[in-house]
């Protein structure tokens, strides 16, 4: 498998390409025609292609931000696009406590001057059986844990989404136990492949897609990749987690892709990828299996799904 | 109070009507504007129709109790063969266009899950009321044999909700109010034969 061949950019030299697309986003915009503007993250997709499988094709700008699942902005696919326009992903902070040398809040801009942004193109299998391949920008969690100075006692990560119903109106109804939380194992946020992303195609994370920081763990199903994250908890035993709080006989803390594990709703043996019309076999692990099948080799994945 | 006539005489405009939705997704998928995810929108939005159709052919039979409104049964049976025709259109989305005839895995998936499970018995169910829904049926089976085969509608609608509300993830609202309004129908059919059985005592 190719991994992310990793076009490694500083993040002031980021920061200045990222306002000359904006730049030329707004003059896009001027043009008005909304497509166009999507068209127009895309003029050079060839800077993501060389980190591509072979078998992979790169979603579009606009199949990754008008079909999403974030059910603070409501339970539909087209709600997050529809109804995150009010919320404001700055100025933003990360709170970092728990079994840590010194728990304290981070502000994002320090993080990100502290960090390399790097672009990964992953495959995103969600547990509803459809999938996209999307250009992330983001740097990996092991960065910020490093940052973070966890103690030896810390076993778990378990991350916290901001609560802001008046910004966030699916927040309003109690459709999970707001905030959302997630968590993962010490050695699985260590993995490099386990990033912090803070865009796509090259722009700032839409608000739709986790604004300003998200989680993208890229062997797991989708809901373990969290949005908006604004609290970060080292522990020494395993976090409780929405979905799995919600309806553990479904959705388990560990939530690999797994063709050969059965859920009650869906199938897990094939996906259908946003864009094509034929459905495809899952992979183990979402096709990352020679990256983290390690983290796993004691462990019953049908017990612990 | 509506004549039989009245209500004849709307059934070309409801025709339509029912009919319009079925057309218009067909030509939005043919054309690519169903969205991001076509096959699953086009599967959402022939299953709901289907429910709301099934809800409605209940709703007529209570209806019909209301002394100016009895005439409507004769709306019930174009509106109960519509709910078939969307049901059938449903199904068959997930067969031919879901999972392209692999017959192997579509039999595991009805086996094994149980959403798609009530689903399917209900569709079962609906084919001996759809074939049964014409005067001469009727008239060949006898009319007490043959409301007795289309008793299978209170099964169908509660095995049509059911599937809906499995289906959905989080927020159950949705298929939470359909599920009462079929209850609701239901218990007013029990009161009726209730207090029916009292006078007659």
């Amino acid at each position: 498998m190719k991994i992310l061949g990793s076009e490694i950019t500083p993040y002031k030299t980021y920061l200045n390409r990222r306002k000359f697309i904006k730049g030329s986003l707004a003059s896009a915009m001027l043009a008005t025609v909304p497509s166009s503007a999507f068209a127009n993250h895309e003029s050079d997709p060839s800077i993501y292609s060389k980190n591509l499988n072979e078998n992979d094709k790169l979603n579009s700008y606009e199949e990754i931000t008008t079909y999403n699942n974030f059910y603070e902005f409501g339970t539909h696919k087209k709600h997050p696009h529809l109804n995150s326009g009010n919320f404001k992903p700055r100025p933003w902070t990360i709170k970092i406590d728990g079994l840590v040398k010194k728990p304290q809040t981070f502000d994002l801009e320090k993080i990100l001057s502290n960090v390399t942004i790097e672009d990964r193109v992953y495959r995103l299998r969600c547990v509803e059986a459809w999938s996209m391949v999307i250009p992330w920008q983001g740097f990996q969690l092991s960065e910020l844990i490093k940052m973070a100075e966890p103690l030896n006692s810390a076993k778990y990560v378990q991350f916290v989404t901001v609560f802001r119903p008046e910004e966030m109106p699916g927040q309003q109804k109690r459709t999970i136990i707001w905030p959302y939380r997630e968590g993962l194992r010490m050695d699985e946020a260590m993995n490099p492949l386990t990033i912090l992303a803070t865009g796509l195609y090259g722009h700032e994370m839409p608000n739709q897609n986790g604004a300003p920081i998200r989680l993208v763990v890229p062997w797991k199903y989708g809901f373990k990749s969290i949005k908006s994250i604004v609290e970060i908890r080292f522990l020494d035993t395993q976090p409780e987690t929405s979905w799995e709080t919600l309806a553990p006989w479904e959705y388990g803390f560990y939530a690999n892709v797994n063709p050969n594990v059965n859920h009650p709703r869906w199938s897990q043996g094939t996906e259908r990828r946003i864009g094509e019309f034929k459905r495809r076999e899952t992979l183990m692990f979402n096709g990352y299996e020679e990256e983290v099948a390690h983290l796993y080799k004691d462990l019953d994945l049908t017990k612990f799904y | 109070m509506f004549s039989t006539k009245n209500f004849n005489r709307s059934k070309p405009v409801l025709f339509i009507l029912i009919l319009f939705p079925s057309l218009l997704w067909a030509y939005q998928f043919v054309t690519g504007n169903l969205g991001v995810n076509p096959i699953e929108k086009l599967m959402d939005e022939l299953g709901l129709m289907a429910l709301r159709l099934i809800i409605i052919t209940l709703m007529i039979t209570t209806l019909s109790n209301i002394r100016p409104l009895k005439s409507i049964v004769v709306l019930r049976r174009m509106i109960g063969l519509f709910a078939f025709y969307y049901v059938c259109l449903h199904f068959s989305t997930y067969i031919v266009l879901d999972h392209f005839l692999d017959m192997q895995f579509i039999i595991q998936d009805i086996i094994k899950r149980p959403f798609i499970t009530f689903g399917f018995i209900s569709f079962l169910f609906l084919i001996p009321l759809a074939s049964t829904s014409t005067n001469n049926m009727i008239k060949r089976l006898g009319f007490k044999l043959w409301k007795k085969i289309h008793y299978l509608i209170y099964p169908v609608a509660i095995l049509a909700s059911m599937h809906f509300y499995v289906l959905v993830r989080a927020d159950k609202t949705e298929p939470v109010i359909y599920m009462g309004i079929i209850i609701l129908l239901l218990l007013q059919r029990i009161f009726k034969r209730l207090t029916r059985h009292q006078l007659v005592q």
